[in-house]
């Protein structure tokens, strides 16, 4: 069971409360977990990357265990304890106001 | 009994103000969709119920929601916007070649009989339909890949479609305009795309009579007369009486001919309505008094309505898409300001009142008159 925590507007859209639960064929990557996600609440398709290049967008970020993933390969493997439930995987709208 | 509502979108999320037809009291609901940018939104003519909504951010990009119940209740629908063929370039702000890219979208047109087809004006300018009430969108890459697009330069704003009319009486004919590449026609359903900006004159243009490259404001057209069409061009009020095959300059008396909305009355259709906008750098009202002017004969003369608008340190701007107008008699008038006012008159002009005044910045108003 992978643990996803979306940012407030995305909670929002996608009628959530608190962190997702997502259960994930194969390895955990942030491609996978993004396809689960995706698959689970379609109206977040295009929020977080982009429909056709799959491209994170510019203003999300991802953590997990005090680390920024953002930048690792899409097909990376997630760290241990974010693909065993010990962590969740944050993903973060940049801190910026407007 | 009939009701009036008014739908709001602005930079923080959606209101719906609802009136009977006094338009004295108001009910307003909101905010939809809090935190986000909505540009735009927009019920079917064809069933008012229906409602579309542009909601974008910079964070999370852009969405389309969709209502079935009249803006009580929204689902996210499709957002996938992706140009026909290879995307092309068009020139940047310093001219250079600039790859098209999707950015929003800055305009929803529900079709006239059809509730499940809508357009979508796009930045960077691309027009998009929806046959299936927002699930998929196609491109009607004709629009783009006309011979001039390489040339089409970004307003302020973007390279934004942000007008589409849609002809009543010749249902393959639609009307759409670009800042700043100008006004295009189609005659056969979006299909093949012309520029029809004869007439009109731009000193910020190196050619100010080229066929393309006009910073066009806004277009309005009164449904009993398609072929006669107003503009709100960047400098400029303009009237069009052959479906834009040519314009000429209808400003007249105008305290300024700089500006953004223009509408037409719903039941006088040489009755219209501008803002007057002090200039393109001073985007507010001259003398800080808001002023709405109305002419009667469409244009040449206008008059300035200011009863209940305020007529000191006033410095708000309204946007574009920010004017409508209700089918009641006497017909209702409203717009909203960068300052969050919405203010409507039930006098077709004469004399103006906020419904609310401290919304977050008005990016659009609609009108829908209910039976």
């Amino acid at each position: 069971m992978i643990r996803v925590v979306l940012p407030a507007h995305l909670r929002t859209l996608a009628h959530v409360d608190g962190e997702v639960r997502l259960v994930v064929d194969g390895e955990a990557t942030q491609r996978s977990v993004l396809d689960a996600l995706e698959a689970r609440y379609p109206m977040l398709r295009g929020t977080i990357r982009d429909h056709v290049t799959q491209q994170r967008r510019a203003l999300v970020r991802f953590f997990a265990c005090e680390r920024d993933l953002s930048h690792d390969p899409p097909d990376a493997p997630l760290p241990d304890a974010v693909a065993a439930g010990a962590e969740p995987l944050l993903i973060v709208g940049a801190m910026a106001g407007g | 009994m009939s009701e009036v509502r008014v739908l709001v979108g602005t930079r923080k999320g959606a209101f719906v103000l609802t009136s009977e037809a006094k338009r004295t009291r108001w009910d307003i609901s909101g905010p939809y969709f809090a935190g986000w940018e909505i540009y735009h939104l927009k019920g079917s003519p064809a069933d008012p119920n229906r409602l579309y909504a542009s909601q974008g951010s910079g964070w999370f990009g852009q969405l389309i929601q969709r209502s079935n119940d009249g803006g009580k209740t929204w689902e996210a629908v499709g957002n996938q916007f992706v140009f026909d063929g290879a995307a092309g370039t068009h020139l940047w702000y310093d001219g250079t070649p600039h790859p098209w890219k999707f950015a929003r979208v800055w305009h929803l047109e529900p079709s006239l009989s059809d509730p499940d087809t809508v357009y979508a004006g796009a930045e960077d300018a691309a027009l998009f339909r929806s046959t299936d009430g927002g699930q998929t969108w196609q491109e009607l890459p004709g629009l783009r890949r006309h011979g001039s697009g390489p040339s089409w330069q970004p307003g302020a704003g973007g390279l934004c479609l942000h007008t589409i009319l849609l002809d009543p009486t010749h249902p393959e004919r639609i009307f759409i305009a670009i800042s700043a590449a100008g006004a295009f026609r189609s005659d056969d359903a979006g299909t093949t795309w012309r520029p029809v900006n004869r007439g009109l004159v731009s000193q910020g243009i190196p050619d100010p009579t080229a066929a393309v490259g006009h910073c066009v404001h806004r277009i309005a057209m009164h449904p009993s007369r398609p072929g006669v069409l107003f503009m709100q061009k960047h400098w400029d009020v303009m009237r069009s009486d052959d479906a834009g095959e040519s314009w000429h300059e209808v400003s007249g008396n105008l305290p300024t001919d700089f500006g953004f909305p223009i509408d037409v009355h719903a039941h006088e259709p040489e009755t219209i309505y501008v803002v007057p906008i002090k200039s393109d750098s001073e985007h507010f009202p001259p003398e800080g008094r808001l002023r709405v002017y109305r002419s009667r004969t469409g244009g040449h003369e206008w008059e300035a309505l200011t009863k209940g608008l305020p007529q000191r340190d006033c410095y708000v701007n309204v946007l574009r898409d920010a004017m409508a107008v209700d089918a009641l008699d006497a017909c209702g008038v409203y717009f909203g300001t960068t300052g969050g006012q919405v203010y409507a008159s039930a006098d077709a002009g004469d004399s103006w009142a906020p419904i609310v005044r401290d919304l977050p910045a008005v990016l659009s108003v609609e009108v829908q008159t209910l039976p």
